[in-house]
């Protein structure tokens, strides 16, 4: 890339492009199996969520899923039981992902809805559009479509996930399991 | 059909034929004879507390709106609209008093103000220039499920009039489901359902899930990879445990049962400090359990996990839960989970216990997980031509079980390892199947040919 293109780029744009390479970094790892460098992408303090869906009426649209905080979830948890499902992963025994599921993410329709910065580091509130295609022993098939909305911030010169809301568009969810990170 | 039936489930040499589980025949039978009859779990009262609210259960395949009408009472209709079959209710919960169908706008009121019985046909488009007022609304109201039954805040339904009251039917079991209601301190109810209920769909026939949930122990091995991981609450393996006079109980006349612990004062009953990563509720659960022991003292103290005949199961603490199976097609099962919490936890006990309930449970648990592979794996394979003429297996224990002094009708195995529990719970879809009347069903009338529960003989007991 050219001195005068770099130039001609907003800092929004720039923005934008780091962020692409974050996501394609990180689907990557994800759909190559190597969860250990995914964890590295997430800060300590993490917060993950994928809330529920529930069919409402359009006047409460709000309430379409489950944010309260004692409102359960398909997934609300930080870094440790992350990493514990990273783990049972690596005992070769955890049946639901063995044999491995072939898993292909696609994240797209990057929005910056916020940026900021907080002791110093720039923080950016992006939403993407994800669709998480997964194939299993010979004719399983999950496919898994919605919305996320992450907080991530940048130290030390690279992007990490604070917080992940998942909004997954199912009310049932239409998978024997939900061994995916999405 | 009651020879075919009985050909099926082998009691006495703890065999049964795998078409239970795959056969499409079969299963439309099961929604007479056993989704049309038994009582089935609707849901919990915490989930309607307000006059108007609704929440959509099912039964069987069916779905029913639960209602709480203005004076508080609780009731559950079909849903589907009387006039031309559409569904009333296409929200999964909601507060009204009026459901108005979406196709021809017939009205159906739950609030006794309005009408009568809750359900009836409150109003018709045109009903004086249209109908001219020959319409016989008390006639079109919803249909209406005829038995139902709030059980420590839990709502049971039966579509049959004749099904015996929910505690005969529950019978001993109900010690069990009791503590899993119970507030932790012993006060009887006291426990919520959080909001949100986890529902998905495995390929696995409905009855793999609560022939697990029975005290099927033996399966453990397949969670050996969580139990590595350490998502316990102290911090290894996946819960913590008591070890000392763990057991399968069973109820082989009502078809319920699970792994528990023998029963003992409540003055007595001690259980190991938990939850040790989490002071607070550690704390919470040991000043309850003290509560427990002197507001119970001088009863005896049941617990344990368990299914209730047909498809509900319960964890009674950890992790505290309900789980009911609902039958989507004889390959399909619509799974429906709910997590149970003192009602007046404080917010940061309710909030670690959702937290790790949900590390456990659910098609996202880390044990979970696993037991549902298990299940879809084993309803394909037992599919083929060729599998599903071989029966399944349930002869560990068998003939080892001893009635359990102390609990009339419930037998034990004296140790978890044991699948009587499974064979109970296959003896009975066998009795509901063969259509035996609720005389039968409850063993006020023998039934000629009828065979017994294998157990030990009073010679081998005692030797």
């Amino acid at each position: 890339m050219s001195e005068v293109a770099v130039a001609g780029l907003s800092a929004g744009m720039l923005l934008r492009l780091e962020l692409d390479d974050f996501y394609a970094l990180e689907v990557d790892l994800l759909d190559s199996r190597c969860f250990e460098e995914w964890l590295e992408l997430l800060t300590d303090d993490v917060e993950y969520r994928v809330p529920i869906a529930r069919n409402v009426h359009s006047s409460n649209v709000s309430t379409e899923f489950f944010t309260e905080r004692l409102d359960v979830s398909w997934m609300d948890e930080g870094k440790e039981t992350l990493t514990h499902r990273v783990e049972q992963m690596r005992t070769g025994m955890h049946w639901a992902e063995e044999p491995i599921s072939r898993t292909c993410h696609i994240v797209t329709n990057l929005r910056v809805v916020a940026t900021g910065s907080e002791d110093g580091c720039d923080t950016v509130t992006a939403r993407t559009r994800f669709l998480v295609y997964r194939n299993r022993l010979r004719s399983e098939e999950d496919f898994m479509v919605g919305k996320r909305q992450d907080d991530l911030v940048r130290s030390d010169g690279a992007w990490r996930i604070r917080r992940r809301t998942v909004y997954l568009d199912q009310t049932v969810l239409l998978s024997n399991n939900l061994t995916t990170f999405l | 059909m009651n020879s075919e039936i009985r050909d099926l489930v082998d009691v006495q040499n703890g065999t049964a034929s795998r078409e239970i589980f795959v056969d499409e025949d079969l299963y439309q039978q099961e929604q007479e004879q056993i989704f049309g009859r038994g009582w089935l779990f609707l849901g919990h009262e915490s989930q309607v507390p307000n006059p108007n609210d609704y929440y959509v259960s099912r039964m069987g395949e069916e779905q029913v709106i639960l209602t709480r009408d203005k004076q508080g009472q609780i009731h559950a209709l079909l849903n589907t609209c009387t006039h031309r079959g559409m569904k009333l209710c296409r929200y999964d919960e909601g507060n009204t008093s009026l459901f108005t169908c979406p196709y021809h706008a017939w009205s159906f009121a739950t609030d006794g103000d309005l009408v009568s019985t809750p359900g009836e046909l409150f109003g018709v488009p045109g009903y004086r220039a249209r109908y001219h007022e020959a319409l016989d609304k008390k006639k079109w109201g919803l249909v209406q499920v005829p038995r139902l039954e709030n059980y420590r805040g839990t709502i049971w339904a039966s579509w049959d009039v004749g099904a015996p009251d929910l505690e005969d039917y529950l019978g001993g079991m109900r010690a069990w489901l009791d503590f899993a209601l119970d507030h932790r301190d012993g006060r009887e109810n006291g426990a919520v359902v959080l909001a949100g209920v986890q529902k998905w769909r495995v390929k696995c026939n409905w009855k793999f899930a609560p022939t697990n949930f029975i005290g099927d122990v033996a399966h453990v091995v397949s969670h050996r990879s969580v139990d590595m991981v350490g998502i316990g609450p102290s911090g290894k393996g996946r819960r913590d445990t008591k070890t000392d006079g763990a057991s399968v109980f069973g109820w082989p006349d009502l078809g319920h049962g699970g792994a528990g612990w023998v029963a003992a004062p409540e003055e007595d009953y001690e259980q190991p400090r938990s939850f040790a990563k989490y002071p607070v509720v550690s704390q919470y659960f040991e000043e309850a359990r003290a509560k427990r022991r002197e507001l119970r003292r001088g009863e005896q103290h049941f617990q344990g996990k368990g299914t209730i005949f047909p498809n509900m199961s319960f964890h009674e603490e950890q992790p505290r839960t309900i789980i009911v199976a609902h039958p989507n097609g004889p390959r399909e099962t619509e799974f429906w989970r709910y997590y149970l919490v003192d009602a007046d936890a404080p917010d940061e006990v309710k909030d670690t216990l959702r937290r790790y309930f949900m590390s456990y449970s659910g098609p996202a648990g880390l044990t979970e997980q696993d037991d549902l592979e298990n299940w879809s794996a084993a309803t394909e394979a037992s599919s083929g031509r060729v599998a599903r003429k071989h029966p399944y297996n349930y002869q560990q224990g068998l003939g080892y079980s001893e009635p359990y002094p102390g609990v009339p009708g419930c037998v034990w195995a004296r140790q978890l390892f044991s699948e009587q529990n499974q064979l109970i719970w296959l003896k009975r879809w066998a009795e509901f199947m063969e259509g035996r009347d609720w005389d039968q069903l409850m063993h006020r009338v023998e039934v000629p040919g009828d065979v017994p529960f294998p157990m030990m003989s009073d010679s081998e007991a005692s030797a």
